[in-house]
């Protein structure tokens, strides 16, 4: 009962922030400082754990494939396919849910206890549309690139891992990650990136949104709203996976 | 004028506000005394919306506020200025940034004439060149006149202070009640300020409500508390040793 009174006020919450906007040119103001806020400041973290997952995953293929039957070049395809299809939109996923999610419900869950949002509100605006929407558009509309950069990265740590460590050669790895490339695994990865990406921000958003209480609410709020988004966005993993890839 | 008809308010069962019925006048500063979680936070919400009463109406001249759709309440929110307890600047945004936002968002005005009228505004609280400062960098004072000027930026008809004077020194609290009774004055507007503090009853006090346990108690003006019988307002009151004192002296006196 209790979840279903939760996912009620959820769909509630999500009518509220897809209403009409007061005035779009603002919300387009605010939309850009959330692609900025949300999207660029981002892009620091994605590149460190790009470039070393990269290069993990290469090496770990390398060591479990030992064998003089496995041509090495299928080390390169390998680290590829693994970037391209989960790690890159997935596991970029599950960080941008603990970086990007935690920041959103805790802005809104100060914002909530310090009576911010009711200021917007007996000023007659719309807070939900007026606070979460932006931030919705600007993460579905920058974390694909932030998952091409990390596809890009990622690919470049497992080539400096192949070289630094002789793991293999340049040449194989380079063959590796072109042999049988199929592009549509970059738009299946790119779709999946939106899904987390509106998981994330309206998830984050509603546990902020909806606190009560102090600065230990706001925090246990953020705390909620990061594991309901990192278990969210691998039940939408799964299900995607089935939708697009086995069919 | 403000009016409230038989509202009700609970809490998860549990009784917060019964069987209020009070009207608020046009051009006065109306204060709402009680003591601490008596329930005068919880009606100035529910005459607001910020809370939904469980029965009972609320009318804004007229106009029955509880029974509005959404849309409708939010072109009635457009004539209400708000003073919240801990003054709820935005953080993010500059003094200038905070006394615009709701000329940014419902007016097409120059950026030059919102400047003038944010600056005309500043300049109406006693405060002058703050305009580029956060509300991080301001005194408590500071923020709440701050605040009183993105209350007053849009012309409101209905001004609501919610505790404007907590955490103030007397002086400042002083200061703050005055330009609350000015504005009102000054504007002809409805006001309704919610305190427990004396000063400010005796002050700008207009016309006073007193909620006790969630009912209403007693109503008057300030002149009528001194002479009330009403045991909860006179325990209200004369909590401090320094007020019995006073009225021992003016019993005396008299």
């Amino acid at each position: 009962m209790r979840f279903l009174s939760i996912f009620g006020e959820y769909i509630i919450f999500l009518s509220r922030v897809f209403s009409r906007p007061e005035k779009s040119r603002i919300y387009l103001k605010q939309i850009m400082r959330e692609m900025e806020s949300l999207g660029l400041n981002s892009v620091g973290i994605v590149i460190i754990v790009s470039i070393f997952i990269g290069a993990v995953i290469t090496l770990q293929t390398r060591y479990n494939l030992d064998s003089s039957w496995i041509p090495l070049y299928l080390i390169g395809l390998t680290a590829r396919d693994t970037i391209l299809l989960e790690f890159s939109s997935t596991m970029v996923g599950l960080i941008l849910a603990g970086k990007v999610g935690s920041q959103i419900a805790s802005e809104i869950g100060h914002m909530r206890i310090t009576e911010q949002i009711d200021a917007l509100e007996m000023m007659g605006i719309n807070s939900a549309c007026y606070l979460i929407m932006p931030k919705m558009i600007a993460t579905m509309i920058f974390n694909p690139f932030l998952t091409a950069i990390s596809m890009i990265v990622g690919l470049f740590g497992g080539w400096i891992a192949a070289i630094v460590t002789g793991a293999l050669s340049s040449s194989d790895y380079i063959y590796g990650i072109q042999y049988w490339f199929i592009p549509f695994y970059i738009t299946y990865a790119l779709i999946k990136t939106v899904f987390y990406a509106f998981i994330i921000t309206s998830v984050s958003a509603f546990h902020g949104y909806t606190v009560k209480g102090g600065a230990l609410e706001v925090g246990r709020s953020s705390t909620r709203g990061v594991v309901y988004s990192s278990i969210l966005i691998l039940m939408t993993d799964v299900i995607l996976t089935q939708l697009m890839l086995a069919w | 004028m403000i009016t409230v008809e038989h509202l009700n308010k609970s809490f998860s069962g549990e009784t917060v506000l019964e069987d209020i019925s009070v009207s608020f006048d046009k051009g006065k500063t109306n204060l709402i005394i009680g003591r601490s979680g008596s329930g005068k936070t919880v009606l100035m919400k529910c005459i607001v919306g910020l809370h939904e009463a469980d029965s009972g109406s609320v009318s804004y001249d007229g106009r029955d506020f509880t029974h509005m759709n959404f849309m409708e309440r939010k072109a009635i929110r457009r004539e209400i200025g708000m003073l919240f307890q801990g003054s709820a600047l935005f953080d993010s945004l500059t003094v200038e940034e905070n006394v615009m936002f709701s000329l940014n968002m419902f007016t097409n005005k120059s950026l030059e004439e919102k400047r003038d009228r944010v600056n005309f505004c500043l300049k109406r609280v006693n405060l002058e060149n703050i305009n580029d400062l956060y509300p991080a960098e301001l005194s408590g004072g500071m923020k709440k006149r701050v605040a009183i000027a993105r209350a007053i930026v849009q012309n409101p008809k209905y001004l609501f202070c919610d505790e404007p004077n907590s955490g103030l020194d007397p002086k400042t609290a002083l200061l703050i009640d005055d330009l609350i009774s000015e504005i009102t004055q000054e504007y002809d507007i409805t006001t309704i300020v919610n305190t427990h503090d004396m000063n400010s009853v005796m002050e700008i006090g207009e016309k006073v409500v007193f909620i006790h346990n969630g009912h209403k108690s007693w109503e008057g003006t300030k002149e009528d508390i001194l002479n009330s019988d009403d045991v909860n307002l006179n325990d209200f009151v004369f909590a401090s040793n320094f007020a019995k004192k006073i009225k021992a002296l003016t019993s005396s006196e008299g």
